[in-house]
């Protein structure tokens, strides 16, 4: 550990009524490292990201940020925010907005730098519900700018932008922790995880089920699918070397595997009848799931990756 | 901590300032708030009051003072119920709790906010009942109806609360109206209480702006009950309300909606 963590979980969960919405999750967060919460809808990364930020308290285990209460208002002074919001006041220029968070700071960031790193030169004067959905994001990339924070947590801060715009906002997290800033960012994007993280920490149903560098979870990650329709049992699909998890889609079948070429080649040796043959990336919820449940053929697996 | 002390009028300044453009700019909002209780007077306190009386005063001179209840009472149950239903509802909450404003900034900002819009509203009043209506008071009388007014807001502002502590972002605006409208005309906001029929009249005291056009007729000298007890039922009403809010409030835990 090259410094010591701004921020640690220790065995924190969080239980809705009979829902567990997060089981006993530890996590640390150093400054200039970005640790990236991978993992489809519902994994528990909202729920993390709410108990990093005293939105909700945990069920059992403990948070700290900057060695307090995430509530104690030291603490929310040193962390930037931006969360995902249905509606953010559109009747407010986005001027408006930024002033107004840089005054709730002790020592906010100078206006024109949060207008600059944020992306938003020459918008400010715009009022918020005129702006494109891109725009917007960059507004609640800036609010959690404002107090100039050790401690950023984004929650999915790339959801909904085109490519372009996704990429100029990882130089955006990069340039923070170069900057020694400690980022959280939640993503269900494996690509974005591998960009950005110093650590990756896959969630999947409030548990971890995988927790590395990024080369170390894509390796493990069954992240091809292999569609075909063939000759041969289920049975024998699924003792091919590689094979994580086999179904039936109508006529064809769908293999889920981490080496897709080695698995066509055997697939292609053993049956010349072998036809309709498409190889595609898997969606991660459906590469992750496999993972947790052990490469076993599931009833309720969704035929389309969300 | 003494810091943060120093920097609180500047971010409560900060803040009510931003609510009040936010909610000045948002027709959805201003023109019901402000125009509804103007041009119910002009209806009712005007055209068809003209220079008849209500009790010992004229009724456009009465009537300055229900409608002005009513406008105060439209305004903060619709920024505070409606406003924080949304605002919880939508996240917009959770982003605000989760920088460093100081909770109860958040809403005596939206109070204060009211109050202004409570002062808009009694200031149109007041200019029209007095170029068109012929209503003639001392200015201390007018000081004083005012600052009932303004200061008015407060029980409602408690009861918008609550509202928006409890009800879903979509349903909000029709519970506000729900409550808000039959609530008036019950309370002798529209027709003078006097005039309305036995039984609205024996419910009247159990709602809170009935209480409230009590003492600012009470400050146009057209009532003569006294204002201790509608004072003390404004207090029970607003300690009510604040608990009930203060509760849901702890039961909501982060929630939202859609």
């Amino acid at each position: 550990m090259p410094d010591t963590p701004v921020a640690t979980l220790r065995g924190a969960s969080k239980r809705y009524g009979a829902h567990d919405a997060l089981h006993p999750l530890d996590l640390d967060l150093a400054p200039g490292r970005v640790t990236a919460l991978l993992g489809p809808n519902g994994a528990g990364k909202t729920t993390t990201v709410r108990l990093l930020l005293g939105l909700t308290s945990p069920s059992s285990g403990t948070v700290r940020v900057f060695g307090a209460d995430p509530r104690d208002p030291a603490a929310r002074e040193r962390t930037g925010a931006m969360l995902q919001v249905g509606k953010v006041p559109e009747t407010l220029r986005v001027r408006e907005h930024v002033a107004l968070f840089r005054s709730y700071y002790p020592r906010p960031l100078r206006y024109d730098d949060i207008i600059a790193t944020a992306g938003l030169t020459g918008l400010d004067r715009r009022l918020y519900g005129t702006l494109s959905g891109g725009e917007k994001q960059r507004v609640l990339f800036a609010l959690a700018l404002c107090g100039d924070p050790d401690l950023l947590v984004l929650d999915e801060p790339t959801v909904g932008l085109d490519v372009a715009s996704r990429r100029v906002m990882w130089e955006r997290v990069r340039a923070l922790r170069d900057a020694g800033r400690a980022v959280l960012l939640t993503t269900h994007y494996l690509e974005e995880a591998d960009a950005l993280a110093d650590r990756v920490v896959v969630v999947a149903r409030g548990t971890v089920v995988a927790d590395g560098t990024p080369s170390q979870i894509k390796a493990r990650v069954p992240n091809r699918r292999v569609r075909c329709v063939t000759a041969l049992p289920l049975d024998v699909v699924r003792a091919i070397a590689g094979v994580e998890r086999v179904q039936q889609a109508g006529a064809a079948i769908e293999i889920l595997t981490g080496t897709a070429e080695s698995v066509v080649r055997e697939l292609l040796g053993r049956d010349r009848t072998l036809s309709a043959l498409e190889v595609a990336d898997a969606g991660l919820e459906e590469a992750f799931l496999a993972v947790t449940r052990g490469g076993s053929a599931a009833p309720d697996a969704p035929e389309i990756a969300a | 901590m003494s810091a943060r002390l120093q920097r609180l009028p500047r971010i409560l300044a900060m803040e009510t300032r931003a609510e009040f453009l936010k909610l000045i700019r948002l027709p959805a909002f201003a023109i019901p708030v402000i125009v509804l209780p103007v041009m119910f007077y002009v209806l009712f306190g005007l055209a068809l009051g003209g220079a008849r009386s209500a009790g010992s005063v004229r009724i456009s001179t009465y009537m300055i003072a229900t409608y002005g209840v009513f406008g105060v009472v439209g305004s903060a149950l619709s920024a505070l119920g409606i406003g924080v239903a949304m605002e919880r509802g939508q996240g917009w909450m959770l982003v605000k709790r989760a920088s460093p404003m100081p909770p109860l900034v958040y809403f005596v900002a939206k109070v204060l906010m009211s109050m202004a819009f409570a002062a808009i509203i009694t200031l149109l009043l007041f200019t029209l009942g007095v170029t068109a209506g012929g209503v003639r008071l001392p200015i201390g009388t007018f000081a004083i109806l005012g600052g009932t007014l303004v200061l008015g807001a407060v029980p409602f502002c408690a009861m918008g609360c609550a509202v928006g502590a409890v009800v879903g972002p979509n349903s909000a605006p029709a519970v506000v109206n729900l409550a808000y409208l039959p609530m008036a005309f019950a309370s002798g906001l529209w027709i003078p209480y006097e005039m309305l029929p036995k039984a609205v009249q024996s419910i009247a005291p159990a709602l809170p702006p009935y209480h409230l056009a009590r003492l600012a007729l009470h400050a146009l000298g057209a009532d003569q009950s006294p204002p201790a007890g509608h004072l003390l039922a404004l207090a029970g009403f607003s300690v009510a309300f604040l608990a009930l809010a203060v509760v849901a409030f702890r039961r909501d835990d982060g929630r939202t909606y859609g």
